[in-house]
């Protein structure tokens, strides 16, 4: 009864959270690798000085889509996918709190990604890089429908990225094993918890923004057009209050994901578990509160320039916490240096790089001359693939084998990860010193003698070989698939609660619903952490009357009620087509398809939410 | 925190009232549509701020439609209050009264709401106050009539005696939603109609 | 079944070292030299505030990689397990030692002053920067357009109120004033060599101001992506001593000498006719003001907004065919013949 349908059926009503998850995973990394394919098509451009490979608006269209398509498209779905899979599974659950909402939330990020790169096939892609500006964005400079494209799919988005986000803020809440208090959860769930929160507040404000340009573009509002009393600066406020927030949104699972695999390698529990969380959180508080660092030059007053580079400064300690929780395990720990765990060393010192070029631009009059040039790229890159990147490989070679059963090559990862290390480092440290060089950032082609060249050709070389890495990594992956070493349950002998199941696991994840009496269920008696009594991977509530689930309260996981999950259902699948549909119709101005995409979700809705008896949301009439 | 498992059985199967999964997500979707509003409200700020006086329309909103339909939304939210209640204790044709009673007015709100904008000097074309006047208050309605649909939907599941004492997550959900629409009605109110006559 | 890498450590090691030498150290010096729009080496007088700043932002951020990274590595090689053996049937051991808390305390704690002092630090800049020393000798009006600027010289005196465009003299050793307004869509006003960006924003007028402490010519660029030539969006500014700068401005100020008749003329009349609805030239019919003012073209060093240099080549290449040059440009490719665009050409030529 957890199990799908089998073929297209299945396919397309499957609710079940591992099915979701790699479905994720897979999607994001075709988006990465699309991405990265524009990215290496930008080097090539700018390998040389004056090259004339692509017309300014093809660069422009593709620096465009490669921002879009790695921020959007992979970073945060990436990380979606590892939580998807693994939420249940750590939190010794069986499905997320809202299965068919997770289903939907995948539906719509992919027809959402779909939407979007339909304007790259047709030659009309964004144009305006991944924040937009107006009123470049608008329709007196910018005719063509590249950014309705945009603006359209970056709402139906963010409809994906918030239930995404409900889902899991409910499932962390509600669906732990009993036992599993609040301090007992694996890291990675407190990541996915604060960015999800994060996003619930986060989202809206872009949501609103692209609401906002696009009916400007269509219907003569005047919310940015600088005549009637718009404002250009409204949207950098409104973009900016979302996406720097969203920048810690797409790294905190990925160091949740990293506190608690680093420690599976170093053998001992990761040092300063409370504190590791509260600079998580800390972090996506403070988050919300330096969005003005993307606006140095804007020209605001002095004392508004002044918080928020304080801020922004400030916001490094809570990193530094992370930082030196981890160097601290490393220490005290015996590491076992796998490919996982040099992924994982790679990523700490990646994300300092990235981070201290980020306090660099925190202090004002060195960020105007910094902002907007390579400098700047360089920073963003080294975030982005220092903390989510080498976190994801990392991450892979060690959930992998659950999910599919297999091992990875060690050997082949090896060669994955030094090339990637390496190549990372040669295509993107000179960046920072193009940036000192003056290079700006956004231009399709340079003159030879602003003296760029060489070190273009540098990074164009590095980009080459880091692809090179990725590939490899690829080519493990399909390696394993056909004959990997068969993993076992538990092949790092690792203490939390996804080991306790089969790799990869049943349909229903656990038998048994776990009781849980420590942070580590599987070391705990050789930590002797055991003054709670011992953990129950055996002996627990069976719940096999149906497909059920137990529910348990917030803050100390005591069981409260058994639920009853939804089967599978065809209604988010169906429901994301009339939307795309309904989309669509707004896209090309044919508000009749508009509408009907809309009755159809409202149809879809009902259907969806209608009480079934079987789920205890109506009274059983009495025969 | 305490540390051990009190598997105290019978547990209550299927969602039950708040503790319905539902619930909680209901509150994480009004957590994030509060955003919304508070970032419409933000931008509405920002050009007051930027403006002045100057920005706001000529005479300044007024409350005699407005004022009006602020006490008929507040009452449909005790009216739903009161269904509730009923539907909590199992009394499925009061809380259909009451159910209904708050549609009505709700349908009603909608009603003024559209002669306010049709009394309006200005379109969402004109200016950027016009812009953003018709968004928030837009906004909201989309908001309202969404509300309208969950209600006529919790009107129809309680005719048709979908619920009891103990199955009535629905009716406790789409209520929370309701008095939402209705609190962020009174902030939109506030902001728009009250604060440009206090200075 | 155990799992047993047949991985040897060497590769690990030699691989290690390997950013070392990449890194490339020298290309950093020798680059900058010839890096006209570095910022590292500075010619005005914020940079003598910001400058130091960045180098010692730049030299802490260093240091803290550099001290992360040996932490990770050393840390990592210490007590690694004596060979990488994973137990997929068996265990291995596990233990709590104590101790790690106090690296997070020290280590959180240096970070926090270091932190603290960089703060101060900037913020002092900050406030060393936010006006000029004097009051500025000048004020100039920017206004940024896609994808050139149009540059005038203010003055009570109506007679010297001056229009030119992409090059900006300024004199040596004195503040310089820039009003910074937008036609079109946001740019961003940056001559590294002399300052930091300030963004052109429509219905926004920011100020910027700069003074060079050296005569030079240094070049700038739009820094806000504002579309397809972007890239090709340049400025100049010649920083002179007084005297020249007030022979240079004096020149400016003066009408186009033209001629009444012969091949200038007849340049002139098809200047008029076929560029002067979007350009002007002082003292002829010309007075368009959607491109740059030319009234001195033959004066300046480069042309396209410091895409091109200034030389009779580049010239007739770029009249008759601006679209290879900037695809997207505003200035359209007209159909001009041969001999008319050697007439006008020859009339551009005069204007000194
Ligand atoms: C993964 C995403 C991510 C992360 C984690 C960060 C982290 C940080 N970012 Fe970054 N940022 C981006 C993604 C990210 N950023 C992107 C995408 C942009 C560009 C958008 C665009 O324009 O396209 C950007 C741009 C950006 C700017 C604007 C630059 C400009 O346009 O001019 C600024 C300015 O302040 C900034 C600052 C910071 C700071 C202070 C941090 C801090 O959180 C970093 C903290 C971490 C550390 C510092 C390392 C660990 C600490 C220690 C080891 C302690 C010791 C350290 C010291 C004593 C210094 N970022
Ligand atoms: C997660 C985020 C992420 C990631 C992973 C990357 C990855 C890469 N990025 Fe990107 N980048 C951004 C986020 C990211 N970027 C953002 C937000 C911007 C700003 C956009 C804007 O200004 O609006 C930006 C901008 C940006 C620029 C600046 C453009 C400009 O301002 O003009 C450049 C230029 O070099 C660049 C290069 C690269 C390269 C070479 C990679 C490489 O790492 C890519 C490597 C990966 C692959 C190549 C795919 C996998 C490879 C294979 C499967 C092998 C098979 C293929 C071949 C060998 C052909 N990026
Ligand atoms: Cu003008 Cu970029
Ligand atoms: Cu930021």
């Amino acid at each position: 009864m957890w199990e799908s349908k089998p073929g297209l059926r299945g396919f397309l009503s499957s609710v079940d959270h591992k099915e979701i998850g790699i479905r994720y995973l897979v999607t994001a990394f075709g988006f990465l690798i699309v991405g990265g394919v524009e990215a290496l098509i930008m080097r090539v451009q700018l390998a040389r000085p004056n090259q004339a490979l692509l017309t300014p608006e093809q660069y422009d269209q593709l620096f465009s889509m490669h921002g879009i398509t790695m921020i959007f498209l992979y970073a945060l779905p990436v990380l979606s996918g590892f939580s998807n899979y693994l939420f249940p599974l750590v939190l010794g659950a069986r499905d997320m709190a809202f299965p068919r909402l997770n289903a939907y939330s995948y539906w719509i990020y992919l027809a959402s990604g779909i939407f979007m790169y339909a304007s790259l096939v047709m030659g009309l892609a964004p144009n305006d890089g991944w924040f937009s500006y107006v009123p470049y964005a608008l329709k007196a400079y910018n005719p063509g429908p590249n950014l309705d494209f945009y603006a359209l799919g970056m709402v139906f988005y963010g409809i994906s990225t918030t239930v995404g986000s409900v889902n899991f803020v409910v499932t962390f809440l509600r669906m732990r094993a009993p036992g599993m208090s609040i301090n007992r959860v694996p890291i990675l769930t407190w990541g996915t918890l604060t960015a999800s929160v994060g996003n619930l507040f986060a989202v809206p404000s872009v949501s609103l923004a692209f609401l906002m340009m696009w009916t400007d573009r269509q219907f003569g509002t005047h919310f940015f057009t600088q005549d009637s009393g718009g404002q250009p600066l409204l949207w950098q406020h409104l973009f900016w209050m979302f996406a720097h927030p969203w920048v810690y949104v797409v790294v905190l699972p990925a160091m949740g994901l990293v506190s608690d695999a680093l420690p599976f390698f170093c053998r001992r529990p990761l040092v300063g578990y409370t504190v590791v969380v509260l600079a998580t959180v800390t972090t996506m508080v403070l988050g919300f509160g330096v969005w003005l660092h993307h606006m140095f030059a804007t020209g605001l007053p002095f004392i508004a320039l002044s918080f928020f580079s304080a801020a922004s400064f400030v916001i490094t300690i809570p990193s530094a916490v992370a930082v030196f929780a981890w160097i601290a395990t490393i220490w005290t720990g015996r590491p076992v240096i796998t490919t996982a765990f040099l992924f994982f060393a790679g990523f700490i010192a990646m994300f300092v790089v990235g981070g201290v070029s980020g306090v660099m631009t925190a202090a004002v009059p060195v960020d105007r001359q910094l902002t907007d040039t390579y400098f700047v790229v360089a920073h963003i890159h080294y975030v982005l693939i220092g903390i989510n990147l080498f976190a994801v490989m990392g991450a892979l070679y060690v959930w992998l084998p659950k999910m599919t059963g297999r091992l990875l090559s060690e050997r082949l990862g090896r060669w994955n990860f030094w090339t990637v290390l390496i190549g990372f480092n040669l295509g993107f440290f000179p960046m920072h010193i193009l940036g000192l060089m003056g290079m700006p950032r956004r231009v399709y082609t340079y003159e030879a003698d602003l003296g760029w060249g060489t070190l273009n050709l540098v990074t164009s070389a590095g980009s080459f070989l880091l692809a090179i890495g990725i590939l490899l990594l690829l080519v493990n992956i399909a390696m394993s698939l056909s004959n990997g070493v068969p993993a076992g349950d538990n092949p790092w002998d690792a203490p939390t609660l996804e080991w306790a199941t089969p790799s990869p696991p049943p349909p229903y994840n656990f038998p048994v619903v776990p009781m849980v009496a420590s942070r580590h269920p599987l070391w705990e008696e050789r930590l002797g952490e055991t003054e709670a009594g011992h953990s129950e991977l055996l002996r627990g509530p069976l719940l096999a009357d149906g497909k059920e689930a137990l529910a348990t309260s917030g803050l100390d996981a005591q069981p409260e009620a058994i639920l009853k999950m939804p089967e599978d259902s065809y209604a988010p699948f169906v429901v994301t087509l009339a939307m795309s549909v309904g989309f669509t119709g707004l896209l090309l101005h044919e508000w009749w398809v508009a509408g009907a995409g809309g009755l159809g979700v409202l149809a879809g809705a009902l259907v969806w939410l209608w009480p079934e008896a079987s789920l205890g949301q109506k009274a059983e009439r009495e025969a | 925190m305490s540390d051990t498992v009190h598997l105290q059985a019978p547990l209550p199967t299927g969602s039950v009232g708040k503790l319905a999964n539902g619930w909680f997500g209901m509150i994480a979707l009004v957590a994030t549509e509060g955003a919304l509003f508070a970032y419409l409200l933000f931008s509405y700020f920002y050009f007051d701020v930027q403006y002045g006086r100057s920005w706001l329309p000529d005479p300044l909103p007024a409350f005699r439609l407005s004022g009006p339909n602020t006490a008929i939304l507040v009452v449909s939210s005790l009216t739903m209050v009161w269904a509730e209640r009923a539907a909590r204790r199992g009394a499925n044709g009061r809380a259909a009264l009451g159910i209904a009673l708050s549609f009505v007015l709700g349908l009603v709100f909608v009603g003024i709401q559209l002669m306010e904008w049709k009394d309006k000097t200005f379109n969402y074309a004109s200016s950027s106050y016009g812009s953003l006047y018709f968004l928030i208050t837009g906004f909201h309605m989309a908001h309202v009539v969404a509300g309208l649909l969950v209600l006529a939907a919790l009107l129809a599941w309680t005719l048709l005696g979908y619920f009891d004492a103990r199955r009535h997550a629905p009716v406790s959900i789409g209520a929370l939603y309701w008095h939402f629409v209705d609190v962020v009605w009174l902030c939109v109110f506030f902001s728009l109609y009250v604060t440009p006559h206090l200075r | 079944m155990p799992l047993r890498p047949r991985t040897r450590w060497t590769m690990d090691r030699i691989a290690l070292a390997a950013p070392a030498v990449v890194l490339p150290r020298h290309a950093l010096a020798a680059g900058l030299a010839d890096a006209p729009m570095n910022y590292v080496v500075t010619h005005g007088l914020q940079g003598r505030a910001v400058t130091p700043l960045l180098w010692g932002l730049g030299a802490i951020s260093v240091a803290v990689v550099v001290i992360i990274s040996l932490l990770v590595v050393v840390g990592t090689l210490r007590r690694r397990a004596p060979r990488m053996h994973l137990p997929s049937d068996g265990q291995m051991p596990v233990e709590r030692p104590e101790g790690g808390l106090s690296w997070i305390a020290i280590g959180v704690g240096v970070s926090t002053v270091v932190l603290l002092g960089m703060m101060g630090w900037t913020a002092t800049t900050m406030a060393r920067i936010a006006r000029p020393p004097t009051q500025p000798a000048l004020t100039i009006d920017i206004r940024a357009q896609q994808w050139w600027w149009a540059v005038r010289y203010e003055s009570g005196d109506p007679t010297r109120i001056l229009d030119t465009a992409n090059e900006i003299h300024i004199p040596v050793g004195k503040p310089v004033e820039f009003k910074l307004e937008s036609r079109d869509v946001i740019h961003s006003f940056w001559v590294p060599a002399l300052g930091g960006k300030t963004d052109v924003i429509p219905g926004q007028t920011n100020m910027a101001w700069l003074q060079a402490e050296r005569p030079g010519v240094y070049r700038g660029q739009c820094a806000e992506y504002c579309g397809q030539q972007h890239g090709h969006m340049g400025l100049v500014i010649v920083a002179e001593p007084p005297d020249q700068f007030e022979a240079w401005m004096a020149n400016q100020l003066a009408s186009a000498k033209t001629a009444d008749n012969g091949p200038v003329r007849a340049g002139q009349d098809d200047f008029v006719q076929r560029c002067g609805i979007c350009h002007a030239v002082r003292g002829t019919l010309a007075h368009g003001v959607l491109g740059p003012d030319l009234t001195h073209l033959m004066s300046r060093g480069s042309i396209a907004a410091a895409t091109l240099p200034n030389r009779v080549a580049y010239l007739s290449g770029w009249i008759a065919n601006p679209q290879t040059i900037k695809p997207g440009a505003r200035m359209p490719t007209l159909d001009i013949s041969g001999p008319e665009l050697a007439r006008i050409r020859g009339f551009l030529e005069t204007l000194k």
